[in-house]
Protein backbone atom coordinates (compact mmCIF):
# COMPACT_ATOMS: atom_id res chain seq x y z
CA UNK A 1 0.00 0.00 0.00
CA UNK A 2 2.12 2.98 -1.08
CA UNK A 3 0.99 6.65 -0.58
CA UNK A 4 -1.26 6.97 -3.62
CA UNK A 5 -3.90 4.51 -2.19
CA UNK A 6 -4.11 6.62 1.38
CA UNK A 7 -4.46 10.02 -0.94
CA UNK A 8 -7.33 7.91 -2.98
CA UNK A 9 -9.03 7.36 0.81
CA UNK A 10 -8.51 10.26 1.90
CA UNK A 11 -9.03 12.22 -1.19
CA UNK A 12 -12.55 10.28 -1.44
CA UNK A 13 -14.00 11.13 2.20
CA UNK A 14 -12.40 14.78 1.77
CA UNK A 15 -14.92 14.38 -1.46
CA UNK A 16 -17.99 13.41 -0.13
CA UNK A 17 -17.74 15.37 3.48
CA UNK A 18 -17.17 18.71 2.23
CA UNK A 19 -18.86 18.22 -1.36
CA UNK A 20 -22.24 17.83 0.89
CA UNK A 21 -22.21 20.96 2.98
CA UNK A 22 -22.74 22.67 0.14
CA UNK A 23 -26.18 21.15 -1.43
CA UNK A 24 -27.11 20.38 2.65
CA UNK A 25 -27.26 24.44 3.00
CA UNK A 26 -28.93 24.78 -0.24
CA UNK A 27 -31.36 22.33 0.09
CA UNK A 28 -32.38 23.59 3.34
CA UNK A 29 -32.34 27.07 2.03
CA UNK A 30 -34.88 25.96 -0.68
CA UNK A 31 -36.91 23.70 1.50
CA UNK A 32 -37.25 26.58 3.83
CA UNK A 33 -38.48 29.03 1.13
CA UNK A 34 -40.81 27.11 -0.44
CA UNK A 35 -42.52 26.52 3.32
CA UNK A 36 -42.68 30.22 3.54
CA UNK A 37 -44.26 30.34 0.26
CA UNK A 38 -46.56 27.29 1.03
CA UNK A 39 -47.49 28.80 4.42
CA UNK A 40 -48.15 32.49 2.79
CA UNK A 41 -50.25 30.88 -0.44
CA UNK A 42 -51.66 27.59 0.36
CA UNK A 43 -53.53 27.48 -2.90
CA UNK A 44 -50.51 27.22 -4.77
CA UNK A 45 -49.14 24.22 -2.79
CA UNK A 46 -49.02 21.23 -5.84
CA UNK A 47 -47.15 23.93 -8.09
CA UNK A 48 -44.51 24.90 -5.31
CA UNK A 49 -43.69 21.79 -4.82
CA UNK A 50 -43.28 20.07 -7.83
CA UNK A 51 -40.80 22.98 -8.87
CA UNK A 52 -39.27 22.32 -5.09
CA UNK A 53 -39.17 18.74 -6.47
CA UNK A 54 -37.33 19.48 -9.23
CA UNK A 55 -34.99 22.24 -7.48
CA UNK A 56 -33.80 19.96 -4.87
CA UNK A 57 -32.70 17.02 -8.29
CA UNK A 58 -31.10 20.27 -9.41
CA UNK A 59 -29.26 20.54 -6.01
CA UNK A 60 -28.78 17.27 -5.09
CA UNK A 61 -26.70 16.39 -8.10
CA UNK A 62 -23.87 17.83 -6.68
CA UNK A 63 -23.55 16.32 -3.42
CA UNK A 64 -24.13 12.97 -6.09
CA UNK A 65 -21.00 14.28 -8.16
CA UNK A 66 -18.75 14.03 -5.09
CA UNK A 67 -20.07 10.65 -4.38
CA UNK A 68 -19.11 9.20 -7.85
CA UNK A 69 -16.06 11.02 -7.53
CA UNK A 70 -14.94 9.25 -4.54
CA UNK A 71 -16.39 5.92 -6.02
CA UNK A 72 -14.57 6.66 -8.84
CA UNK A 73 -11.50 7.14 -6.13
CA UNK A 74 -11.66 4.11 -4.25
CA UNK A 75 -13.22 1.42 -6.95
CA UNK A 76 -12.21 2.51 -10.54
CA UNK A 77 -8.85 4.82 -10.18
CA UNK A 78 -7.13 5.25 -12.73
CA UNK A 79 -3.87 5.88 -11.19
CA UNK A 80 -3.68 2.77 -9.16
CA UNK A 81 -4.20 0.82 -12.43
CA UNK B 1 -16.30 -4.59 -1.33
CA UNK B 2 -17.88 -5.45 -4.82
CA UNK B 3 -17.39 -2.39 -6.92
CA UNK B 4 -20.73 -0.76 -7.72
CA UNK B 5 -19.03 0.28 -11.43
CA UNK B 6 -18.00 -3.06 -12.71
CA UNK B 7 -20.87 -5.93 -13.47
CA UNK B 8 -20.31 -9.12 -14.19
CA UNK B 9 -21.82 -11.43 -16.81
CA UNK B 10 -23.83 -13.94 -15.62
CA UNK B 11 -24.27 -16.02 -18.86
CA UNK B 12 -23.85 -16.03 -22.82
CA UNK B 13 -25.70 -15.94 -25.62
CA UNK B 14 -23.28 -16.87 -27.90
CA UNK B 15 -20.75 -13.97 -28.02
CA UNK B 16 -22.82 -11.53 -25.95
CA UNK B 17 -22.35 -11.90 -21.97
CA UNK B 18 -25.86 -11.40 -20.31
CA UNK B 19 -25.68 -9.33 -16.91
CA UNK B 20 -27.50 -9.50 -13.76
CA UNK B 21 -28.88 -5.88 -14.61
CA UNK B 22 -30.23 -7.08 -18.14
CA UNK B 23 -32.10 -10.38 -16.54
CA UNK B 24 -33.48 -7.86 -13.92
CA UNK B 25 -34.47 -5.57 -16.71
CA UNK B 26 -35.71 -8.41 -19.09
CA UNK B 27 -37.96 -9.29 -15.49
CA UNK B 28 -39.78 -6.33 -14.79
CA UNK B 29 -40.27 -5.63 -18.65
CA UNK B 30 -42.03 -9.29 -18.57
CA UNK B 31 -43.67 -8.05 -15.72
CA UNK B 32 -44.89 -4.52 -16.56
CA UNK B 33 -46.06 -6.05 -19.90
CA UNK B 34 -48.20 -8.70 -18.59
CA UNK B 35 -49.87 -6.91 -16.05
CA UNK B 36 -50.88 -3.77 -18.50
CA UNK B 37 -51.97 -6.41 -21.02
CA UNK B 38 -54.20 -8.23 -18.17
CA UNK B 39 -55.18 -4.29 -16.86
CA UNK B 40 -56.57 -3.93 -20.10
CA UNK B 41 -58.00 -7.34 -21.01
CA UNK B 42 -61.46 -6.21 -19.87
CA UNK B 43 -62.45 -2.72 -19.97
CA UNK B 44 -65.74 -1.30 -19.11
CA UNK B 45 -67.34 1.80 -19.02
CA UNK B 46 -68.19 1.78 -15.61
CA UNK B 47 -64.55 0.65 -14.02
CA UNK B 48 -64.69 -1.40 -11.34
CA UNK B 49 -61.91 -1.84 -8.82
CA UNK B 50 -58.29 -2.63 -10.85
CA UNK B 51 -59.41 -0.42 -13.63
CA UNK B 52 -60.16 2.63 -11.23
CA UNK B 53 -56.79 2.34 -9.67
CA UNK B 54 -54.93 2.28 -13.45
CA UNK B 55 -56.97 5.06 -14.93
CA UNK B 56 -55.80 6.89 -11.96
CA UNK B 57 -52.62 6.10 -12.51
CA UNK B 58 -52.87 7.63 -15.92
CA UNK B 59 -54.95 10.55 -15.03
CA UNK B 60 -52.06 11.87 -12.72
CA UNK B 61 -49.76 10.90 -14.92
CA UNK B 62 -51.83 13.03 -17.55
CA UNK B 63 -52.07 15.95 -14.86
CA UNK B 64 -48.92 16.29 -14.47
CA UNK B 65 -47.52 16.59 -18.23
CA UNK B 66 -50.24 18.86 -18.93
CA UNK B 67 -49.13 21.08 -15.13
CA UNK B 68 -45.04 20.61 -16.36
CA UNK B 69 -45.44 21.23 -20.43
CA UNK B 70 -48.98 22.79 -20.48
CA UNK B 71 -49.55 20.99 -23.74
CA UNK B 72 -51.94 18.29 -24.86
CA UNK B 73 -50.65 15.39 -23.02
CA UNK B 74 -51.74 12.36 -25.20
CA UNK B 75 -48.61 12.12 -27.60
CA UNK B 76 -46.71 12.26 -24.65
CA UNK B 77 -48.35 9.97 -22.42
CA UNK B 78 -46.83 6.57 -23.65
CA UNK B 79 -43.11 7.61 -23.43
CA UNK B 80 -43.20 9.84 -19.72
CA UNK B 81 -45.70 6.77 -18.29
CA UNK B 82 -43.73 3.98 -19.26
CA UNK B 83 -40.56 5.71 -17.75
CA UNK B 84 -42.13 6.22 -14.25
CA UNK B 85 -43.45 2.96 -14.30
CA UNK B 86 -40.10 1.20 -15.05
CA UNK B 87 -38.08 3.02 -13.05
CA UNK B 88 -40.23 2.79 -10.32
CA UNK B 89 -40.76 -1.11 -10.85
CA UNK B 90 -36.74 -0.89 -10.81
CA UNK B 91 -35.84 0.99 -8.13
CA UNK B 92 -38.52 -1.28 -6.22
CA UNK B 93 -37.42 -4.75 -7.29
CA UNK B 94 -34.85 -4.60 -4.70
CA UNK B 95 -37.25 -5.54 -1.80
CA UNK B 96 -37.59 -8.83 -4.08
CA UNK B 97 -34.40 -10.84 -1.54
CA UNK B 98 -31.78 -11.68 -3.80
CA UNK B 99 -32.32 -8.63 -6.77
CA UNK B 100 -30.49 -5.94 -6.82
CA UNK B 101 -31.99 -2.85 -8.88
CA UNK B 102 -31.03 -2.32 -12.44
CA UNK B 103 -31.00 1.38 -12.07
CA UNK B 104 -28.11 0.40 -9.27
CA UNK B 105 -25.69 0.01 -12.78
CA UNK B 106 -24.36 2.63 -14.41
CA UNK B 107 -25.57 1.14 -17.75
CA UNK B 108 -28.95 0.86 -17.39
CA UNK B 109 -29.44 4.83 -16.22
CA UNK B 110 -27.50 5.23 -19.38
CA UNK B 111 -30.17 3.50 -21.82
CA UNK B 112 -32.73 5.42 -20.08
CA UNK B 113 -31.04 8.63 -19.88
CA UNK B 114 -29.82 7.82 -23.73
CA UNK B 115 -33.73 7.64 -24.26
CA UNK B 116 -34.75 10.98 -23.21
CA UNK B 117 -31.72 12.68 -25.43
CA UNK B 118 -33.46 11.13 -28.23
CA UNK B 119 -37.06 11.69 -27.18
CA UNK B 120 -36.15 15.33 -26.58
CA UNK B 121 -35.05 15.23 -30.60
CA UNK B 122 -37.76 13.12 -31.47
CA UNK B 123 -40.89 15.42 -29.84
CA UNK B 124 -39.05 18.23 -30.92
CA UNK B 125 -38.46 18.19 -34.36
CA UNK B 126 -41.85 16.61 -34.49
CA UNK B 127 -43.27 19.91 -33.56
CA UNK B 128 -41.02 22.39 -35.07
CA UNK B 129 -39.57 20.38 -37.93
CA UNK B 130 -36.00 20.04 -38.15
CA UNK B 131 -35.46 24.02 -38.31
CA UNK B 132 -37.63 24.74 -35.36
CA UNK B 133 -35.79 22.22 -33.55
CA UNK B 134 -32.35 23.96 -34.53
CA UNK B 135 -33.80 27.56 -33.83
CA UNK B 136 -34.58 26.32 -30.14
CA UNK B 137 -30.66 26.43 -29.88
CA UNK B 138 -30.46 30.00 -30.51
CA UNK B 139 -33.37 30.63 -28.46
CA UNK B 140 -32.46 34.21 -26.12
CA UNK B 141 -29.14 34.58 -28.26
CA UNK B 142 -27.24 33.13 -31.18
CA UNK B 143 -24.16 33.66 -29.05
CA UNK B 144 -25.52 30.87 -26.20
CA UNK B 145 -25.48 28.12 -29.45
CA UNK B 146 -22.40 26.44 -28.42
CA UNK B 147 -23.88 26.86 -24.25
CA UNK B 148 -26.89 25.43 -25.44
CA UNK B 149 -25.14 22.66 -27.31
CA UNK B 150 -23.16 21.93 -24.39
CA UNK B 151 -26.10 22.01 -22.12
CA UNK B 152 -27.86 19.20 -23.70
CA UNK B 153 -25.31 16.88 -23.80
CA UNK B 154 -24.52 17.25 -19.54
CA UNK B 155 -28.25 17.23 -18.72
CA UNK B 156 -28.33 13.89 -20.36
CA UNK B 157 -25.55 13.34 -18.31
CA UNK B 158 -26.41 14.42 -14.66
CA UNK B 159 -30.05 12.81 -15.86
CA UNK B 160 -27.80 9.57 -15.72
CA UNK B 161 -25.65 10.39 -12.81
CA UNK B 162 -28.24 11.45 -10.49
CA UNK B 163 -30.63 8.04 -10.88
CA UNK B 164 -27.07 6.22 -10.62
CA UNK B 165 -25.74 7.90 -7.44
CA UNK B 166 -28.98 7.84 -5.36
CA UNK B 167 -29.89 4.52 -6.04
CA UNK B 168 -26.69 2.90 -6.19
CA UNK B 169 -26.12 4.62 -2.83
CA UNK B 170 -29.09 3.51 -1.33
CA UNK B 171 -28.04 0.00 -2.49
CA UNK B 172 -24.56 0.22 -0.77
CA UNK B 173 -25.93 1.95 2.57
CA UNK B 174 -27.79 -1.13 3.16
CA UNK B 175 -24.96 -3.73 2.23
CA UNK B 176 -22.66 -1.82 4.56
CA UNK B 177 -25.45 -1.57 7.72
CA UNK B 178 -26.11 -5.20 6.81
CA UNK B 179 -22.89 -6.30 6.93
CA UNK B 180 -22.18 -4.57 10.08
CA UNK B 181 -25.64 -5.50 11.92
CA UNK B 182 -27.87 -7.76 12.02
CA UNK B 183 -30.71 -8.83 10.65
CA UNK B 184 -33.32 -6.25 11.25
CA UNK B 185 -31.37 -2.68 11.92
CA UNK B 186 -31.58 -2.70 7.87
CA UNK B 187 -35.14 -2.07 7.78
CA UNK B 188 -35.55 1.50 8.43
CA UNK B 189 -32.91 2.56 5.62
CA UNK B 190 -34.67 0.25 3.36
CA UNK B 191 -38.29 1.94 3.89
CA UNK B 192 -35.98 5.13 3.35
CA UNK B 193 -35.11 3.67 0.14
CA UNK B 194 -38.45 3.09 -1.21
CA UNK B 195 -39.12 6.49 -0.79
CA UNK B 196 -36.12 7.39 -2.70
CA UNK B 197 -36.89 5.45 -5.31
CA UNK B 198 -40.36 6.74 -5.60
CA UNK B 199 -39.21 10.69 -5.54
CA UNK B 200 -36.33 9.73 -7.76
CA UNK B 201 -38.60 7.93 -10.07
CA UNK B 202 -41.16 10.62 -9.68
CA UNK B 203 -37.83 13.64 -10.59
CA UNK B 204 -36.75 11.12 -13.50
CA UNK B 205 -40.30 11.47 -15.40
CA UNK B 206 -40.59 15.32 -14.35
CA UNK B 207 -37.04 16.32 -15.94
CA UNK B 208 -37.52 14.27 -19.02
CA UNK B 209 -41.02 16.36 -19.30
CA UNK B 210 -39.00 19.23 -18.91
CA UNK B 211 -36.34 18.46 -20.91
CA UNK B 212 -39.21 17.60 -24.27
CA UNK B 213 -41.04 20.72 -23.61
CA UNK B 214 -37.84 22.80 -24.07
CA UNK B 215 -37.02 21.30 -27.32
CA UNK B 216 -41.02 21.82 -28.03
CA UNK B 217 -41.70 25.22 -30.15
CA UNK B 218 -41.67 28.12 -28.01
CA UNK B 219 -45.16 29.15 -29.45
CA UNK B 220 -46.82 25.30 -28.76
CA UNK B 221 -45.24 25.46 -24.97
CA UNK B 222 -47.02 29.13 -24.13
CA UNK B 223 -50.39 28.87 -24.36
CA UNK B 224 -51.94 26.94 -22.41
CA UNK B 225 -54.56 24.07 -23.02
CA UNK B 226 -56.86 23.36 -19.97
CA UNK B 227 -58.88 20.14 -20.46
CA UNK B 228 -60.60 18.67 -18.02
CA UNK B 229 -60.46 20.32 -14.52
Amino acid sequence: MNWLHFASIIGAAVAVSFGAIGPALAEGRAVAAAMDAIARQPEAAGAITRTLFVGLAMIETMAIYCLVVALLLLFANPLLA
Amino acid sequence: MKSPLVTEAVFHIGPVAVSEPVVATWAIMAALGLGGYLATRRLRFVPNGPQAFFELLVESVDSQILDTMRVEPAPYRAFIGSLFLFILAANWSGLVPGAEPPTAHLETDAALAFLVFLAVIFFGVRAGGWLGYLKAFASPSPLLIPLNFVESLTRTFSLLVRLFGNVMSGVFVIGIVLSLAGLLVPIPLMALHLLTGAVQAYIFAMLAMVFIAEGLEPQASDKPKRGAP
